[in-house]
Order: C-alpha cells, then sequence, then structure tokens
C-alpha cells in the first residue's frame, strides 16, 4: 500500500522540458513512475521522447489532470515562480505537488502551503528530493536504484542521508521513503508522515531523521509518545554545528539555545525512540529492532 | 541576513514608522561633528549583529560632542560576543513614558509568521515569556490577508498597547512584505512624554532567498567575517569555518552535518562544514579542496560522498582530475559509497596517490581522519 504514492500515482511534471526537469523525468520513467505529462505553457500541444516513450505537455495543470486523470505533481521550476505553479496546481485539484525546488523566498512557502492546505492539497517540500515507493513509483530526484521494495517507513529531512540509510537497508527495503525538505517552512511534516505510516500495513517499522533547527523533531517525539504503536529508530545530524550558522539547508540553523541536536535526540529518547549515533549505527538499531519483533512475533 | 541596527533604522524610517534623529559612522572625530548636529547629547550605541550590548558596555550616554568623541573612541574597535564593533551610531536622546514590545517572527511549526507584542518593553521578550507568559500576546497572521488594520488593534489590544501603535504595527508588517524580511523585531517600541510612537531599537533579518527579487540587498554578497568563508563564497561554495584540524568535504547538508558529527565521534573536530551537492564535478571538488587546503588548522582532509544520482566512479573521476589541479599537502582519506562504488574505488585505487587512503564506511573513513589528523 505505501503512503502519498503508489504504482496507481499518475504524475505531472511542472518544468519537466527544463534541464532538471528532463534529466529526472528520464529518472521516474525508468523507475516506473507513471509519468503522464509535462506542464509548459509555451510548448503545449508538443511531446517529449524519453526512451521508449513520448510524454506530451500540456498547457495548464488543469488540462493536464482532465487530459489524463493526474493526481500528482513534481515541481521542478525555478525560485520566481515556483509559488504560482503550486497556486495553479492547487486549484487545478491536484492531490499532492511535490515541490522539489530550492531557493524559494520563505513568504512564498508561507503562501503556497497555506493556499494549498485550504484547497485539500498535499505538499511535499520545498527544497526537497521529493518521494518514493520503491518498485511502484518515484516522485522527484531519489536515486531509486539504491534499496528495494520493503516494510520500513522513513521521513527525513535530508536527501543524502535518505539515500544513506536506504542503501544501507538495502536488503530489507523500505515501503515509502518521504524527504521533507530542509526549508524552514515545509507542506509535509515528521508529524504527517509518522501518522500516515502508522496506518500504513506495508510499513513495520519507522525511520525519522531530522537535523538542527526549529522544533520539528521535538514535536514529532510528542507524537510517537502519544499515538505511534510501531517501533521508530531516529537519527539527527548536526550535534558540532555552531550557534547562529546556516549549514547548507535553509532551515538547518541553531538559534539560541534553541533547535540543537542534542534537545532534539533527548526528546526523541524521552519518548521510547532508540537515536543512532550515525547513519551506520542507526541502521544498525533498524536491523535489530526488526529482529526482536521477529522473534517475540515467533515466539 | 541580519541586518545592523542602523540599516534597519533606515527600513523603518523609509516605511513611514518614526525612529529618532540619529547617524552611523567609523570615525570618534567624525563623531563629535554628528554629535553637535544632533543638539550635542547623544547615545553612541555600538553596531555588531547581537545582542546584550547595553550590558557589554556597547550603548552610552555622551553629555556633549567632545564626550561622543570619547565615547566612540572606547566602543569603536570593541570586541562584544565575538563580534568587532567596526561602527558606531550616535542617537538623539529619547524622553521615554513607556516601552513596549513588538515583532514579527516566523512560527515553523505552524508555518506562518507570528505577531509578538507586549505592553512590557525593552527586557528581554524570552525572560517575560518565560516568567510572565500572560503578558505577552501571540496572534498568528494569514499570509493572504496580512496585518490589516483590524488585525493590527486585535494585536495592540491584545497585548495592552495604546492605539497609537496600530499604526506601527501595519507599517512593520509592510517591512516584513515588501524588503522580504523573516525577522522584524522593535524592541522597545517607545512612547514619548510628547506621545510619540518611535521605533528606539530594530532588529531585521532578511530571506536569503529573495534576493533574487530585492533590488537593494540582492546585489550584495552575504557578510563573512572569516577569509576563508569570503573565499569559499567567492567560489560559490557552501562552506562554514569551524574550529577543528579535520577538513570535510561531502554531498548532501544533512551527510556533511553528519559527517561533522561522526569526526567529532572519533576525538577530532571538524574544520569546516562544505557540502558540494550532488553533481560533485571535478571543478566544484577542485575548488573545495583548494579552500580546505589554505586553511592552516587542517591537519587532514575527509572526503565523503555518497553516490546517488551521480554515480561514484564519476565522482571518483571529478576526484582524480582535482588532485590534478591542486597540489594536495595533506593526508585525504575518502569513503564512497552507493552507486558505483566498486568501480569509483578502482579509479582512486589506480591513481594511486601517495597522500590518498580509501575506506569503505563512513564510520571507518571518519577514524582514519581524525587519528591523521592526531599524526599531523
Amino acid at each position: 500500500m505505501a503512503i502519498y504514492l503508489t504504482k496507481e500515482s499518475k504524475v505531472l511534471v511542472q518544468g519537466m522540458t527544463g534541464g532538471e526537469g528532463m534529466k529526472h523525468t528520464r529518472r521516474m520513467l525508468a523507475a516506473g513512475t507513471d509519468v503522464v505529462g509535462g506542464v509548459n505553457p509555451r510548448k503545449a500541444g508538443h511531446s517529449v521522447d524519453f526512451d521508449d516513450r513520448a510524454v506530451p505537455v500540456f498547457g495548464s495543470v488543469r488540462e493536464g489532470i482532465e487530459a489524463t486523470g493526474a493526481d500528482v505533481s513534481v515541481v521542478f521550476v525555478p525560485p520566481a515562480f515556483a509559488k504560482a505553479a503550486v497556486v495553479e496546481a492547487a486549484d487545478a485539484g491536484i492531490g499532492l505537488a511535490v515541490v522539489i525546488t530550492e531557493g524559494i523566498p520563505v513568504h512564498d512557502s508561507v503562501a503556497f502551503t497555506t493556499y494549498a492546505r485550504a484547497k485539500g492539497t498535499r505538499i511535499v517540500g520545498p527544497n526537497c528530493p521529493g518521494l518514493i515507493t520503491p518498485g511502484q513509483s518515484n516522485a522527484g530526484i531519489i536515486p531509486a536504484d539504491i534499496t528495494k521494495p520493503g516494510r520500513i517507513g522513513l521521513v527525513s529531512k535530508s536527501g543524502t542521508l535518505t539515500y544513506q540509510l536506504m542503501y544501507e537497508l538495502r536488503d530489507i527495503g523500505f515501503s515509502t521513503c518521504v524527504g521533507i525538505g530542509g526549508d524552514p517552512v515545509v507542506g509535509t511534516t515528521h508529524i504527517d508522515c509518522l501518522a500516515a505510516f502508522q496506518d500504513d500495513p506495508d510499513t513495520e517499522l519507522i525511520v525519522l531523521i531530522g537535523e538542527i533547527g526549529g522544533d520539528a523533531e521535538e514535536r514529532a517525539a510528542a507524537y510517537v509518545r502519544d499515538h505511534v504503536t510501531k517501533p521508530v529508530i531516529g537519527y539527527i545530524a548536526g550535534f558540532t554545528a555552531p550557534e547562529g550558522k546556516t549549514m547548507g539547508h535553509a532551515g538547518a540553523i541553531v538559534s539560541g539555545s534553541s533547535g540543537t541536536a542534542q534537545a532534539k535526540k533527548e526528546a526523541l529518547e524521552a519518548a521510547g525512540v532508540q537515536v543512532g549515533g550515525t547513519p551506520t549505527e542507526t541502521a544498525r538499531l533498524v536491523l535489530a529492532r526488526l529482529e526482536a519483533e521477529r522473534d517475540v512475533t515467533h515466539s | 541576513m541580519d541586518l545592523f541596527e542602523h540599516q534597519a533604522r533606515e527600513l523603518f524610517e523609509e516605511h513611514g514608522i518614526l525612529v529618532p534623529r540619529a547617524e552611523v559612522t567609523d570615525s570618534p572625530k567624525q563623531a563629535r561633528e554628528i554629535a553637535r548636529g544632533l543638539g550635542g547629547r547623544v547615545v553612541v550605541k555600538a553596531q555588531v549583529k547581537t545582542g546584550g550590548r547595553g550590558k557589554a558596555g556597547g550603548v552610552k550616554l555622551a553629555a556633549d560632542p567632545a564626550a561622543a568623541e570619547l565615547t566612540a573612541r572606547q566602543i569603536l574597535g570593541m570586541d562584544i560576543k565575538g563580534h568587532t564593533v567596526g561602527k558606531v551610531m550616535l542617537a538623539q536622546p529619547v524622553d521615554i513614558d513607556s516601552e513596549f514590545y513588538v515583532s514579527y517572527v516566523l512560527d515553523r511549526a505552524v508555518g506562518r509568521f507570528l505577531a509578538i507584542a507586549s505592553a512590557e518593553g525593552g527586557m528581554d521578550i524570552e525572560e517575560v515569556a518565560a516568567t510572565r507568559p500572560d503578558a505577552v500576546a501571540r496572534i498568528h497572521i494569514d499570509p493572504a490577508e496580512g496585518v490589516t488594520s483590524a488585525k493590527a488593534a486585535e494585536i495592540a489590544g491584545a497585548a495592552g498597547l495604546p492605539p497609537q501603535t496600530v499604526d506601527v504595527l501595519v507599517r512593520l508588517w509592510d517591512v516584513l512584505i515588501r524588503e522580504d524580511a523573516v525577522l522584524v523585531e522593535v524592541n522597545p517600541l517607545v512612547r514619548t512624554a510628547q506621545g510619540q510612537i518611535l521605533a528606539l531599537d530594530g532588529k531585521v533579518t532578511l530571506d536569503d532567498n529573495a534576493r533574487f527579487r530585492q533590488a537593494r540587498w540582492g546585489g550584495q554578497e552575504a557578510a563573512h567575517d572569516d577569509p576563508l568563508e569570503a573565499a569559499a563564497a567567492a567560489k560559490g561554495l557552501n562552506y562554514v569555518k569551524l574550529d577543528g584540524e579535520v577538513g570535510i568535504i561531502g554531498n548532501g547538508a544533512g551527510l556533511v552535518m553528519s559527517t561533522l558529527d561522526v569526526v567529532a565521534g572519533c576525538g577530532a573536530r571538524p574544520a569546516n562544514f562544505l557540502d558540494i551537492g550532488g553533481g560533485a564535478s571535478a571543478q566544484i571538488m577542485a575548488d573545495g579542496l583548494s579552500v580546505i587546503l589554505s586553511d592552516p588548522a587542517v591537519k587532514s582532509v575527509f572526503v565523503n560522498v555518497f553516490g546517488g544520482i551521480t554515480a561514484c566512479d564519476a565522482v571518483a573521476d571529478g576526484i582524480v582530475q582535482a588532485l590534478d589541479a591542486v597540489q594536495l599537502s595533506k593526508p585525504l582519506v575518502v569513503r564512497l559509497d552507493g552507486n558505483n562504488a566498486v568501480r569509483g574505488r578502482a579509479i582512486l585505487d589506480d591513481r594511486a596517490h601517495p597522500l590518498v587512503q580509501q575506506s569503505t564506511t563512513m564510520d571507518g573513513a571518519a577514524r582514519r581522519a581524525a587519528q591523521l589528523a592526531h599524526a599531523g
């Protein structure tokens, strides 16, 4: 079943005809994603050939939905145009918009996430690698060939740490991996994914990856304590980050005494979440926990 | 990007918010002239991007122009929490009747801006919020509506601010939106004995992501106090200088942060954060290496790459080309993992550079880099 994205998902790509859009549309198709169209008003009516598949270009998201029944949009448009693209997708009634674009002004992200929520559109991102349900569909830029389908659900602020864990746990495999993005304001939170994984019968264990900045991990910890019965294994990056410096991601900053990795780790541990000291140790905790769960089931 | 107080003051003034008469300078002699122009008696304020200036002796009243020169001389060059004072602002003193606090901050948890206001201004607002939470009003702003007069009246009413502050609250929101700020804070906002509402001190943080549409700040390079950070920024690298001896290069912000932690866990200290992104081309690898090798504190370098979209053999090619372009002077530990890792490692083995070692795991490579740093 997985969360948010399945093999039934029909995917539009906003910004498909740009460089990044072309490259990743090809990769998404190769991963089995049902990419049903691109959106570009200046190239409407054309189609783009990707190896053995011709993908039509529509003039608007609405036209794309009407012609194909698309329910997911992946947004690759540049920062200056991202807000308009997301608002267009929400107005057209898309169910899920995955915003890959990095560098969107915060006021725009505040505006379009609020707008989309009111329209019933789920936003993943911005500044995120997207999400993948291995073996079924890939919406974004996550490398599809480093893991396989399985029963771990993963939610992360970081793309490369997601890949690292996907790869370390490739023999177990994943139900869905969601890169929620490293910006201060994101449409889908750790908590949203925890709730979805808790309800997903295909997910047996949840990996939660966080990093410095804000208090999303602390709130996720409280949610785990109160609502999640499946095992959760955590990892937090940024223990050595100095105060007041932005570490790569726009949202990754320790301000005063708030947003520290230590506080996040402590909150998770207090909620019963085991937190790995390194990505590799985190993978080992996952394996040990799965083994322990199976022993319980079999005894 | 944080603005200096004098820059925030200028923005407020442009948006029709009353501020004290003031001028900024880096010269004590000029401070005397400015003080004379402002009527003799002035407040001399250190311009640093950190709080607690007053306690550190960075804000002082000067009775006359001669005292202003002397005070400016004392404050210029002063170190306040690691920030050297390069400029002072001289401001006309204000006859204060009461002090308030107002700000618009991003509430990341809700994904909206939050108005925070209190009739207890001039103090540390976090302290007020902790000890007397009732004294602090917190109201979320709908991004589609913004702060209208009605919303401003609601904020002022909730905080117990006088009705004259409503106009200031609307104008401050205008500063936030038009300047693409992520924080606007006035502390204190004062009512003078004459009944005017004045922004006495301000803090503004601008959104670096909005540079492309901000004519005034957009072209300006982000200020870098550290010369290595400035050199890296000039090459378009995402680099932060730290106080350690193991240079770090990695792909992806999360993985690099994690790499710093793992190195620290091995008993060494990371010398920097450097994220070279997904592509990791030869040019960017060479640029990154040259910045890190120019850091005299660096004793060893750890290149930690996960090959996802860009496979490890392409990354290894990039490293080999970078090794040809840069004079490697310190030991380099490389960990390649992910797509085509075996081929990537073979490429580096074939290059057989005497200062390059490989490790197949991140934890193992971090240990090795830490050992080499201690040995070096």
